[in-house]
């Protein structure tokens, strides 16, 4: 599989043949569009090791993720910056006051894949807490541009050999190389976990999360929305309990399917339709005390403060300047219509930055075939 | 030699005494901590701000000449190693914290901040900067960038690139870059990550915003003696496997715990072969439990003796044995090495043997080290540089460490970085394709190779040369190069 791979590259890298890289589908919609022959990992699959003592996992990139998130499942571990999966839940239930038109969304066979996970870089509810997914890659295989295989970090959770080539690879979708192999650390699952509810306005609930943030509490993720302050709390069950006492409120139940609907956006403020509609939906990520942005009511806020999710269109030149006001950048996360924003879903970079990214870029695939234009337009 | 016009030409962009030339002044900066690696700068210079440091960098550029950036010089690679015909660019006069934001939990500090000062200028808001090496008291925040360092509670916390969000950084020719945001992420490329640990050889740093976290409610140890070292290091791992992310998790061998005993007096059982540190911390419940699973799993993997601190001042007492261990190891011998590879921790009783034996080859003694949580192993060989040949064989021989360490599946380096010290092993752990795009990342940023070059990343000519006398079950390194 390895070598049939290799062998496209090569040549796609001789005839400049542009190809775009995609593992399960799952999340086609991220990024900018970009055009070419699909080459697939869906047959790159397996774990290779996994070694629960070691709190390190390797598998092929095509490998879903559910598969992993199972095997460590049954090990009682995690991958902790819990990757979103962006598909259909099995049975979703409907969160209280809402409801998801079901019969409207016909399944797609689309799963998320470990190495889409990495090459988007996103993180999950529990990723102010925990991590994020650039945080728990130890080390990649990859294939460049030119068709050579490369083998970069390694299995050990300390290693400062080298240039950290495996982190620049999060987040950088595809566009400097195809990911064959990927090694993570993993953690252990926390023995307990409760969710708990407050009625609070959006800027009380934004200084909450950021209090209790600097307080010895065992938080793991914080979400508002309409009203609502959600906690969820994780570690030994007398310290859960401990901090529930403390911080009152009201238990959520169910709450694992609120937090997994959140890690998928896939409750209807996201998503009329999971996984695939055309909804607009716009990321700010921001410094996490930013007060209310006062950007409408069609908003979502999770990551302690430091994501604030908007689902109407707004004009994007207002977006973005709010959101550096803000320390932080916008995304057209899903939902664009390319036409509207020349320069690319993603925030425009300065002119140094974007002369060094080019420069990468043409050092791991001078020819430009892997990708092109999915970060940014010019490459 | 730098020529006297460059000299002049350095001599208007800062105060006289930004710019030291004079042999007597330039001595202190002949070595970082690796002090067996030694060469006098041509010149030292010491900007008080980050104009002055573009302004050098803009120099040089146009000039050609190489730039070795310097923080407080507690490096223990040779990294900072001053290099002939270029400029040792000091960044410690950049000391100023600039900002403290405790309900965002972040600190915006100048490159020569020391890290523990951070924690201190932070503890009034029951804040910290978590990673702690050893060298705390006198390291400062912009080395740590540089080398991704680490410390004793890297398992749970991370290391450097998981504890920062924002650099404010100077390429050669000038030009700031500003990576990261005062979010969690940034667009683009992940080149937070690609500039820590890059030992100097992309960027000049001049500010970094670092993530602090609120100081655990509680924090226990717990002592364990072993009569095994393989024991020992499978409790690690049981440990591990029962949930258990310990704060600290850190593993002596004998001589290392009869040293630290002598020196200290911490109270270590001295009838062992292995001696673990279980430090547990976080809420207060939560540590209780913790504590109760530590001590069950200890005594399961056959520990020949455990004791829990019961206050604060027995947990300083069981931690300032190991944190003297260097220094105690330092009094048996005139001198020691200390080695810095990672390994996967199933492969820990094989690598100390293999030691073992190796320290019997070259009749030199080891005492190890281990932060076993995340299987960061620190052999420190010790010798006497006034025997002819004993420093060259103390290298040979902590070389030959590190090749085990790549061999069964690890790293040359976990968190001292590779500088000068450990170029040639460099030639181990990667093959010619790969040590190829590490070239080609810091042409990206620095094509003409002006900063610190020669450094962490080996020339392909010089894995050839090394190669050639490092053959291996008949199999020639980097084959494919051409050898004369």
């Amino acid at each position: 599989m390895l070598d049939t791979l290799i062998d496209r590259i090569r040549a796609a890298h001789e005839k400049n043949t542009p190809l775009i890289i995609q593992g399960g589908g799952s999340k086609r919609f991220y990024g900018n569009a970009d055009e070419g022959e699909v080459l697939s990992t869906r047959k790159l699959t397996g774990v290779i090791d996994y070694q629960p003592k070691e709190l390190v996992l390797t598998a092929r990139a095509g490998t879903p993720l559910a598969e992993i998130e199972a095997l460590l499942d049954a090990q009682n571990q995690m991958l902790a910056f819990e990757p979103p999966h962006f598909v259909p839940l099995p049975n979703p239930l409907p969160l209280a006051g809402e409801g998801a038109n079901d019969a409207l969304c016909a399944p797609k066979p689309i799963y998320a894949t470990l190495g889409g996970s990495i090459a988007a870089g996103l993180s999950g509810p529990r990723r102010p807490y925990a991590g994020a997914a650039r945080d728990f890659v130890l080390g990649v295989r990859m294939i460049d541009g030119t068709g050579q295989p490369l083998r970069f970090g390694g299995q050990v959770i300390k290693n400062v050999a080298g240039y950290d080539v495996s982190r620049l690879m999060v987040g950088a979708l595809g566009t400097l190389g195809l990911l064959t192999e990927v090694s993570l650390k993993v953690l252990p699952k926390p023995a307990t976990e409760a969710t708990l509810q407050f009625e609070l306005d959006e800027a009380a609930a934004i200084l909450k999360m950021n209090q209790w943030a600097g307080q010895p509490l065992p938080l793991s993720a914080t979400s508002w929305h309409a009203g609502l302050l959600t906690v969820r709390l994780s570690g030994a069950a007398s310290a859960v309990r401990v901090a529930q006492v403390r911080l009152g409120g009201e238990i959520l139940n169910d709450a694992a399917v609120f937090w997994q609907r959140l890690r998928d956006l896939a409750t209807p403020f996201f998503d009329k339709c999971p996984p695939t509609s055309n909804q607009i939906l716009w990321r700010l990520a921001v410094k996490p005390t930013t007060p209310p942005l006062n950007l409408g009511d069609a908003q979502w806020i999770e990551w302690g403060g430091a994501v604030r999710w908007l689902a109407r269109d707004l004009p994007v030149n207002i977006l973005r300047e709010a959101a550096r006001n803000a320390g932080g950048h916008a995304t057209l996360f899903r939902g664009g219509m390319p036409t509207a924003i020349h320069d690319g879903v993603f925030t425009p970079l300065a002119p140094a930055m974007l002369t060094l990214h080019r420069n990468l870029k043409q050092r791991f695939d001078p020819k430009g075939i892997f990708n092109h234009g999915r970060l940014y337009p010019d490459f | 030699m730098l020529s006297p016009a460059f000299l002049s030409q350095l001599r208007k962009l800062l105060p006289p005494h930004c710019v030291l030339h004079e042999r007597e002044d330039l001595l202190p900066f002949e070595s970082d901590g690796l002090a067996a690696y030694r060469n006098t700068p041509d010149v030292v210079v010491l900007p008080e701000n980050e104009a002055q440091v573009a302004a050098i960098l803009k120099l040089c550029h146009a000039e050609k000449i190489a730039v070795v950036a310097r923080g407080a010089g507690t490096g223990l690679a040779a990294g900072a190693l001053p290099i002939d015909g270029a400029v040792l660019l000091v960044l410690a006069k950049l000391n100023r914290i600039k900002a403290i934001d405790p309900l965002a939990r972040t600190a915006v500090v100048e490159p020569g901040v020391r890290n523990l000062a951070i924690s201190e200028a932070v503890a009034q808001h029951n804040l910290y900067y978590a990673p702690d090496p050893s060298s705390q008291i006198a390291c400062s925040i912009g080395g740590n960038v540089a080398e991704n360092s680490g410390g004793v509670h890297c398992l749970k916390y991370g290391l450097t690139v998981h504890n920062i969000l924002r650099l404010r950084a100077w390429t050669i020719d000038g030009q700031l870059l500003d990576i990261g945001s005062e979010s969690l992420d940034a667009p683009g490329y992940d080149l937070l990550a690609l500039l820590t640990g890059s030992e100097g050889m992309l960027a000049v740093i001049t500010e970094v915003t670092v993530k602090l976290l609120p100081r655990p409610e509680r924090a226990q140890v717990v002592l364990a003696a072993f009569d095994d070292v393989a024991k020992a290091g499978a409790a690690v791992g049981n440990i591990i496997a029962a949930g258990v992310i310990p704060a600290g998790l850190e593993m002596m061998d004998r001589l290392a715990i009869q040293a630290a005993e002598a020196f200290v007096h911490a109270g270590y059982p001295l009838d062992c072969e292995a001696l673990l540190l279980c430090e547990v911390d976080g809420v207060n419940e939560e540590v209780s439990a913790d504590i109760f699973t530590v001590r069950e799993v200890l005594a399961a993997s056959g520990a020949t003796e455990i004791r829990t601190a019961e206050s604060e001042e027995q947990r300083l007492r069981f931690w300032a044995g190991r944190k003297a261990a260097f220094p105690a190891v330092g009094r048996l011998a005139p001198d020691y090495y200390c080695m810095d590879g990672t390994i996967p921790r199933a492969q820990l009783p094989h690598v100390l043997k293999r030691i073992s034996e190796m320290s019997a080859e070259y009749g030199l003694a080891v005492a190890n080290v281990f932060h076993a949580g995340d299987g960061n192993l620190h052999p420190l060989i010790l010798f006497d540089a006034n025997q002819p040949g004993e420093l060259h064989k103390a290298e040979a021989f902590g070389g030959k460490i590190l090749e085990l360490c790549v061999e069964v599946g690890g790293t040359i380096t976990g968190e001292h970085g590779v500088g000068l010290e450990k170029i040639n092993q460099m030639c181990a752990q990667f093959a010619t394709p790969e040590l190829t795009r590490f070239h080609e990342v810091k042409a990206a940023f620095d094509p003409d190779k002006l900063l610190n070059p020669g450094k962490a990343v080996p020339e392909l000519h010089r894995c050839a040369e090394w190669g050639a006398m490092h053959v291996h079950g008949g199999q020639l390194p980097h084959p494919e190069l051409p050898r004369f």
